[in-house]
Parts: structure tokens; sequence; C-alpha cells
């Protein structure tokens, strides 16, 4: 029969069907683990007198909560300093392997397992963590899952799952310079919106998919989880061989050739049927920003703040004059015209190698507006020693930009990168939910092109403005 | 956990979509590692407004939250879950929830119970003009009711029964260590371990 990726996948991990409504037991291939869904879960294990059962599937580091500045020192937070040392004990009593703060292959749990050669195509990858979807970009079956979910799995390394329903997003065409893979799932999440990928696995494909980078295709699965999509996935290709082949824990000799013949068999079958689809032109993608308070709230950067009395859905007009009002931002206004305080690049879903150089390329020469502020926080410890063997630290600081360590920083507000209630920022992270990134905080998520392009303008702006600045 | 058959409580509307896991409970109150005491972060942005639902007699003392569509998008974080049941819910009604929240409900014992986007209007508007007014959901017949009003909920049939029960995932799961054993056996050779490579 003819199968998609995802129900090849699925079913080649499947240790025992379920009868009637019971779900199936799906066998789990790798455990990414970090500080903040981890401790309950640890204790449940310990309560119930279990082992781990495959601690050599499983891999910790600690990112949501560590400062990136003055990494040397002990945390500040007495709260943060807690659940980091709960880790660090947990992994040492459980014999799991962890990366630490200050470590060289410390980062975000999601740059960190492929950067390691850990995430390989076929495989089921989980996490206390949603945006695990990332590890889809290698054709693995990736999901977040909640603290319950992870004590399950260090239990049996197994997680009773009912299969997933499967939607094709096919993006054919070629994107246009200055159109990025954060501008393609922008526009995907406001076109199908944030309940619309609910009880889906996504599948990315077409013509615009074959000329991306793995850190561009990570880049869009990793927002899959905002469309409501537990997963999203990417047939593997030459480019995924290539990216994973001579990492640490990639198959050598032999191995090798046998887990890519394997992996050349992971594609949907041709004749297979989805139970969604959808189409995006990527010819006609442009610069994509966020205006209101969740990830479907964007629009093409040359439009302007939409007027809620235009929307005829109730619920959506209601959700945008509430979006608007704690935004503080008025119809009709440019968005074009709205003017930042900070600037944040990082992030598991822009904060990896090709980000950086990115944002440097437009970033050379320019200086960071006055007034803006602007964080540049690599993904990885491995990330920023590329990134300052490349010497894109040395643009970043000479523009003005604040160099930092790795960690989740200012994606979410639980470490000492915030925002001060009221403070607007552009940012490359994935989500714009109210207090998001500090209490009162406003985020407009973009692109890292569009993010260095607003630091150096003060307001929302594409590397195009600056160009048209000068002539 | 507990079993779940039924439950009668004060119905609290919450007129909002979309409401996301980071506004159920902010990443701050998510530096603990203990498993209770997170009825302080629930709604915490919200809950400064002195308008917000949860601020207004009686709907303090609710316990069967009935909000609008896309209930508990976004973060994975389950502390979500914990934070509604240690401020008192054992219930959530809406038209839709995000897939993970549903799923971390069912393994803690609160219920998640989908009605449809009509019956949410008619119990908003039930609640908001007699505030007070108790909601009885029934899990064994798929029934909420409040006053006149009566609807069915959709609940998937495994979860329905495991919270009937009050059974435990990973117990049932280890009836069946064997085959997880044996499962293991046939995985393939070249599959990563975490084991830490030497540098080469």
């Amino acid at each position: 029969m003819s199968r998609t990726l995802a129900e090849k996948v699925w079913e080649a991990h499947v240790v025992r069907h379920g009868s009637g409504a019971e779900p199936d037991l799906l066998y789990i291939d790798l455990h990414l683990l970090h500080e903040v869904t981890s401790p309950q879960a640890f204790d449940g294990l310990r309560l119930a007198g279990r082992a781990l059962r495959r601690p050599d599937l499983t891999i910790a580091t600690e990112d949501h909560n560590v400062p990136t500045i003055g990494i040397d020192l002990p945390i500040a937070d007495p709260v943060s300093r807690t659940q980091v040392d709960t880790l660090r004990r947990n992994c040492a009593e459980f014999g799991v392997r962890l990366h630490p703060m200050g470590d060289v292959e410390q980062g975000i749990v999601h740059v960190v397992g492929p950067q390691l050669g850990l995430t390989q195509p076929g495989m089921t990858v989980v996490c206390g963590d949603s945006h695990t979807s990332t590890h889809g970009a290698f054709g693995a079956l990736a999901f977040g899952i909640g603290t319950s979910e992870v004590e399950h799995v260090m239990a049996t390394q197994t997680l009773p799952l009912r299969p997933f329903k499967t939607m094709a997003i096919t993006i054919d065409g070629t994107l246009r310079p200055g159109v990025t893979a954060k501008d393609v799932i922008l526009a995907v999440i406001a076109k199908i919106g944030t309940g619309g990928g609910q009880g889906y696995v996504l599948e990315y494909r077409g013509t615009a998919l074959a000329g991306l980078s793995m850190e561009a295709r990570m880049t869009i699965c990793n927002m899959s989880i905002e469309a409501g999509a537990r997963a999203g996935m990417i047939a593997p290709d030459e480019t995924t061989f290539e990216y994973v082949k001579g990492r640490p824990h990639a198959p050598t000799g032999a191995d090798w050739d046998a887990a890519v013949e394997h992996w050349k068999t992971l594609r949907t079958d041709d004749d297979a049927v989805f139970d969604a689809e959808v189409f995006v032109d990527a010819d006609e993608l442009t610069p994509f920003v966020t205006w209101g308070t969740n990830p479907g709230q964007g629009l093409p950067l040359s439009a302007s703040v939409p007027d809620p009395e235009a929307i005829g859905d109730d619920n959506e007009r209601v959700a945008a004059e509430k979006a608007l009002a704690y935004m503080g931002l008025e119809p009709g206004t440019p968005l074009r015209d709205i003017r930042v305080d900070t600037v944040f690049l990082g992030s598991c879903t822009n904060g990896r190698i090709e980000d950086l150089r990115a944002a440097a390329d437009v970033l050379r020469g320019q200086r960071v507006a006055s007034g803006v502020r602007m964080l540049v926080v690599p993904g990885s410890m491995r990330v920023r020693a590329q990134a300052e063997s490349e010497g894109l630290h040395e643009v970043f600081l000479a523009a003005g930009a604040e160099w930092r360590q790795a960690g989740c920083s200012m994606c979410l507000g639980m470490n000492p990168d915030q925002l001060a209630p009221g403070e607007r920022s552009a940012s490359t992270s994935n989500r714009n939910f109210e207090g998001r990134q500090g209490k009162g905080g406003r985020t407009h998520l973009v692109s890292p092109l569009v993010a260095a392009a607003t630091a150096v303008r003060g307001t929302l702006s594409s590397p195009e403005d600056l160009i048209s600045a000068h002539a | 956990m507990d079993a779940f058959t039924t439950h009668t409580g004060v119905g609290v509307p919450l007129r909002r979509s979309n409401v996301d896991t980071d506004q159920i409970i902010p990443a701050v109150y998510l530096k603990r590692v203990t498993r209770s005491g997170f009825e302080d972060g629930l709604f915490a942005a919200w809950r400064n407004d002195e308008q917000f639902v949860l601020n207004q007699e009686p709907f303090r003392a609710g316990s069967v939250l009935v909000a609008g569509p896309d209930f508990g998008t976004g973060s994975s974080r389950e502390h979500a879950v914990w934070a509604l049941m240690d401020y008192g819910f054992r219930v959530v009604l809406s038209s839709r929830f995000a897939d993970i929240f549903r799923g971390n409900s069912g393994k803690q014992g609160l219920l998640a119970a989908q009605l449809s986007q009509s019956d949410v209007e008619l119990l908003w508007k039930l609640l908001e003009n007699e505030p007070g007014t108790e909601v009885a959901v029934d899990l064994a017949a798929k029934t909420v009711r409040a006053k006149e009003f009566t609807a069915p909920f959709e609940i998937d049939d495994y979860t329905r029964w495991r919270l009937l029960e009050g059974l435990d995932d990973i117990a049932l799961t280890l009836r069946h260590a064997d085959e997880i054993g044996e499962f293991e056996s046939r995985r393939k050779s070249w599959l990563p371990t975490t084991d830490p490579v030497p540098a080469s």
C-alpha cells in the first residue's frame, strides 16, 4: 500500500498495534532532556522505584534558564540555579550524558541534537519541548511531549500514541532573494491558522524545498507547532546526507552505506494520499512579520496593521482587537513605520550559523540605530565558535550589537534576557504570545535578514530598505 | 491518578480564543522542581486585572472552565495542567484543544471535554447571566448540564476509559515489556546512541 513519509516512519517504530480505541505503542530512538520539563519526571521514576530504561538513547543540555553573559559565575537567580542543579544531580544519578553551561557542546537542545549527528533520517525523536518538531527537517518523526510523557519515555523508551493525520504543504517555485525559510513558515501559519495543523503531521514538499539548506529546513519544521501540528517533516535528500556525514554520531563505513540506502526509501510514495493538502507559491512570498499576539497574526512587511472591524469571524475579530490593544498598535499603520527597542537574533528557530551569517552580511559596515539594543545569541557553543572563526562576532560588535553565549535567551522569559514592560522587539524567535519575552513585552516575529535591517533602521525593515536609503 | 466519573462545580466563562500555555502559566513560574503549588501562576498576567473573570465572585471558586477555541496552544509545558488543577479546576470545556495540552490533561486527570462552539456560546451566556451557576459533567454519559442546558461532549474513548478507571499509563505499558525488548533486538545496528564518541 502507498504510504506517506510520516506513515513509513510510524510503522517502522510500532512495538505493538493497539486494538480498538487503544493506541499504538511507539518506540522512541532519541530522548532529549533539558532542565525545565524533566525534574518532575525524574522524581516520578524515583517515587515508583523505576529505572531509566535507555540512558544510552538519552541526552541532556542546559538551555532555558542559563544566562548568556557571565556564565563563569553561578546563576544569580536562586530558583533557576536550583533547576539547573537538579538536572545535574538527576543526570548523575541516572547516568545521563549532560552538556552543562559552559561546555563546548552546550546549547539549545534542538541545535545540539542535529549538530552532534544524533538526529538522523527516519528516527523518532521526542523532548519535553514543543519545538522538537525542528528535527523533522531530517525526515525524522519528532514531536514535543509533556512531563508525564517524559517520565513514560524514561521508564519504557516508548509512548502510547494514536496515529496522526497527514497534511502536505507543497511549496513550489523559487524564493526571491531576501525571502527566507522564516518568511515561508510565517506565511504558512498565517494561511492555515494556529489551529490549522491540529492532529496532523505536516510534510513540507515541493520544488522550493530542494534548494534549502538543513538550517533553513530546520527553521520551517521548528515552527510546525505554531500551526498546531505536533510535527513537521521533510523527506531526506543529498543535502540531508551531506549534513549528517562526518558528524560525531553519524554512521561510518559499511554502516553509513546501509543507512543511506535505508534513508533513500524515506519519501512519500507517488500515489500516497494525504488527509489534507495546502499549496504555497514560493515566487509570491515576500518578507513576512507578525503584528499580533499569536504566530498566525502575520502579514507581508509591505502591509499595514489590519483593522479588526474588517474581520468577519467573531472570535478572530475579538482576538485581533485584544492583540492590537496589547501591542499598542493602530489599524492602518504601515508595518514599516513600527519602531522597535530591541532586536533579538537567536533561538532554536534562527540561532544557527547560517542565520548569523545572513544577519552579519546585512550588518557589515552598518550601525545599530541609536536607542536600539541588539542581542546576538548563538544557538550553541559550537555555533558560537564557528561564527568567531569566521569573524562574524566582529561584525556584530562593530555594528554595536551584543555578542552572547549560547542559550534560549530572549525567546522566553525564563532567564535574565527579557523585555521590559511595554518594550517592543523584532525577534527571530517563534512566539509572539503576550508576555513571552518578558511581562508586558511586545514581540514581532521576523527573519534574521529583517532583524538585522530593523536593527539598523530602528523600524521594521528589510535589507532592501537599506539599499534604497543609500541610493 | 484519581479516577474521574462526575464533577459538579461553578462554571467560569473565559471569553478568549487561542489561550496559549504561556497565558495559562508564564515561563517564570516553570522554574520549580516540585509537582505542586502552581496555582499562583495560573493566568498570572490576566489576574493582575481586577476585571478578569477569576477576580470576580463567585467565579473565584470555579472548577469548570469554559474557554474559547484553540485552548492550550503553544508550549508543551505540563505545568499548564498542574496550574489549572492546583487552582481547583477539574474540567475544561472548549470547542478545540491543542494536541499536547489535551494529552497532558489526560495524563493528570483534568477532563478536557470538547463541546461545539455554539454550545460554548450558550454556556457563556448562561454563566454570565447567572454567575455562580454550577455545571455538572458526567464522563460516563459524556454530557454537560447547567440548569436547563444540556449538551453532549466529545472525548476519545481511550482517554475516557483511563480517566474512568484512574489508570497509570506507565504501568499499562510495562505490561508489554517483553515486546519492547523484542523490538529493541530488531533495531538497526547503525542507529546512534548518546554514548560519548572519542574525539578522532
